[in-house]
């Protein structure tokens, strides 16, 4: 038996380490200052897309991913893994997407990639954690979907069926759903195996057709142009709206319910706050006060 | 017509308490805008749920109950929730930001392409100018969130799509019975009206519940534990500590994701919104989705050795040194103290 697996996967600012300099001193993020990673539940989507191709030969992985030409670089981080392929779905229209356009739009491109059995990603991105986009799309195609995925068990071919260990809210659920299907992974599940030297080595200047033009833009040559004629897997695939036959109008910003009032900075009412030191007497008076005042004791 | 819908998750016959709490917000929220609330259950064998319900103040209680709406899968309480509201427009629909109410909620916003907001920490009505095309909106859900890794807090509005939704997590509103004897309406639906047999496709095959293992919502005194503890070693004198102010031990998503505590006791936006009496953050630096869940604890002591660690913006007393240094005073301060 052979699976043809789509992982969904985001390029997402690192904001679990956000430095001083990632707030602009008006209150707004400075995207620039914060590195792009692998959204990480992502990655766990991934392992568990990668076990399923262990355990079926041919079957095959393709990332799917939205964003600018950089995020080409979810692909290569895929591929460098063991993912066959990927397809990023690049265009200005797609800019300003809610949850409901972002699914809209990857509905749409998984439709073109036509032949699936299943649609794995992350529970959630760590730039929005809003887990809405996985359900949306599954919505959007019609299918069923398992959420919360700590492991995909079994899959029974002749059934069409498979077989997931899922988290809820105060344990653990196994459930068995139809292919094909939608998944969602936590972070909780296996971690995504390192990147594969010799993959590394095979990939390492498959490229965007972005990013090969900002190589280029000032006149300057590709480096190793010929690679890329004799070598096709190294043209890594974008798609436009058009490409993926998109509705403009439910597309990016004009696709999206949801609009943004206001934006806040964090700024803490400070209270009034008495500092002290750790050392004995400190301490020693804190409690007492503490007890006298009947907050502990 | 026009009303605000809360979905109420069920655990076998009992509504669960986040349900209860945005039932709470609810009310409050129909009395602002003059409407009605009115509430869905979806389950198996629900007799007398009416009295869990209404009691919040619920003008109509919209039963569904049939064998295979539980356990809850997706499908069956999507079809169920659209279907209604296709029927019954509802100008508001409030979900827990639970497993089901975040797996549930992007199907159903998806289906009728309405606006999801997930994990609000706060609920308002406002009115809403939408200067490019020269419209303002009135009587607009604001639904209020932290987002971009907490770093910034947006308010979020679906000017033009209805239902607005929202998810909240559980502990953020306050439960509040209304009147015990509060009269509703209840329907009692034909769940075939609304859901398709093929609509039962997953099947739970295996299921395991537990009870909390923890307190942490119901605890009058919390300890809590962030990144800057250090290590697991290091969180056994938060347990020393909490033991003896008979406490529980919490933990900020960073300690949580560091391994130095479980999951269970992460509190903040993505963990359990607490309120206790008193709040002792140890070595927590203060990331506004840790704020969201604790800042309406009483009294909050930050123990740091950091003096810029914004938590100590909010803390009450800020103690200036090292968890190995502090606690171990603490504790033996309290003892001599105490009795």
């Amino acid at each position: 038996m052979s699976l043809k697996i789509v992982v969904l996967a985001k390029q997402v600012p690192d904001t679990r380490n956000v430095g001083k300099d990632a707030m602009t001193p008006e209150g707004t993020v400075n995207r620039a200052a914060l590195p792009a990673i692998f959204n990480p539940e992502d990655l766990n989507a991934l392992e568990q897309a990668l076990r399923l191709k262990d355990q079926f030969p041919g079957s095959t992985v393709q990332i799917l991913t939205m964003g600018p030409g950089r995020a080409a670089a979810i692909i290569r981080e895929g591929l460098f893994r063991g993912a066959d392929g990927g397809y990023l779905l690049t265009d200005r229209a797609f800019a300003g997407a809610d949850t409901l356009a972002t699914s809209y739009a990857l509905a749409t491109a998984i439709r073109k990639i036509g032949d699936f059995d299943i649609i794995i990603g992350g529970r959630q991105a760590i730039d929005g954690d809003t887990a809405q986009v996985g359900p949306q799309v599954a919505e959007k195609l019609g299918l069923t979907q398992i959420t919360y995925a700590e492991e995909i068990l079994k899959v029974d071919e002749a059934k069409k069926h498979i077989t997931v260990k899922r988290h809820i809210d105060g344990g653990v659920e196994t459930v068995e759903g139809p292919l094909p299907i939608v998944i969602t992974v936590n972070g909780s599940a296996t971690p995504c195996r390192p990147r594969n030297a010799k993959l590394v080595m095979k990939y390492k200047r498959a490229l965007g057709a972005q990013e090969k033009a900002a190589i280029t833009q000032n006149g300057k040559t590709l480096p190793y142009a010929e690679l890329y004629e004799k070598k096709p897997y190294l043209n890594l695939m974008e798609w436009s709206v058009s490409d993926v036959n998109g509705d403009l109008v439910q597309c990016g910003l004009s696709g999206s319910p949801t609009k943004v009032k206001a934006i806040q900075n964090i700024v803490f009412q400070t209270k009034e706050s008495k500092t002290i030191t750790g050392n004995d007497k400190d301490v020693e008076n804190l409690i007492i006060e503490l007890l006298a005042n009947h907050t502990i004791g | 017509m026009n009303n605000i819908f809360v979905y109420c998750e069920i655990e076998g016959t009992t509504v669960a308490d986040v349900s209860l709490e945005l039932l709470s917000k609810g009310r409050k929220l129909a009395n602002q805008l003059g409407c009605q609330l009115e509430a869905v259950v979806a389950g198996t064998n629900l007799k007398d749920i009416e009295k869990q319900v209404l009691p919040y103040g619920v003008d109509k209680l919209h039963i569904f109950d049939a064998p295979g709406l539980f356990p809850y899968t997706s499908m069956p309480h999507t079809s169920v929730l659209v279907n209604l509201f296709r029927e019954e427009k509802p100008q508001i629909c409030l979900m827990g930001a639970t497993v089901i109410g975040r797996d549930l909620g992007p199907r159903v916003s998806s289906a009728l392409t309405s606006g999801l907001t997930a994990d609000c920490t706060a609920l308002e009505i406002g009115a809403h100018e939408d200067k490019k095309a020269g419209k303002t909106y009135e009587n607009l859900l604001y639904q209020i969130r932290p987002a971009f890794g907490g770093n910034i807090v947006a308010t979020i509005v679906n000017p033009e799509h209805r239902p607005q939704m929202a998810t909240v997590r559980e502990g953020v509103m306050k439960k509040e019975i209304l009147d015990p004897n509060y009269k509703g309406e209840i329907i009692n639906h034909d769940v075939n009206k609304y859901v398709n047999d093929t609509d039962y496709i997953v099947r739970v095959i295996e299921r395991h519940v537990e009870k909390a293992k923890n307190n942490l919502k119901g605890s009058p005194i919390i300890v809590s534990g962030g990144y800057g503890v250090g290590s697991k070693e290091n969180f056994g004198l938060l347990y020393e500590l909490a033991k003896e102010l008979h406490a529980e031990v919490g933990a900020s998503r960073a300690a949580v994701d560091a391994g130095f505590c479980e999951h269970d006791r992460q509190i903040g936006q993505t963990g359990v919104t607490v309120r206790p009496k008193l709040y002792i953050a140890c070595g927590i630096s203060g990331q506004i989705q840790h704020i969201a869940g604790m800042k309406e604890s009483g009294i909050i002591i930050s123990i740091n050795s950091d003096e810029n660690a914004p938590i100590n913006n909010i803390a009450d007393y800020v103690i200036i040194g090292t968890i190995e240094e502090v606690i171990p005073k603490m504790i033996k301060y309290y003892k001599q103290n105490s009795k």
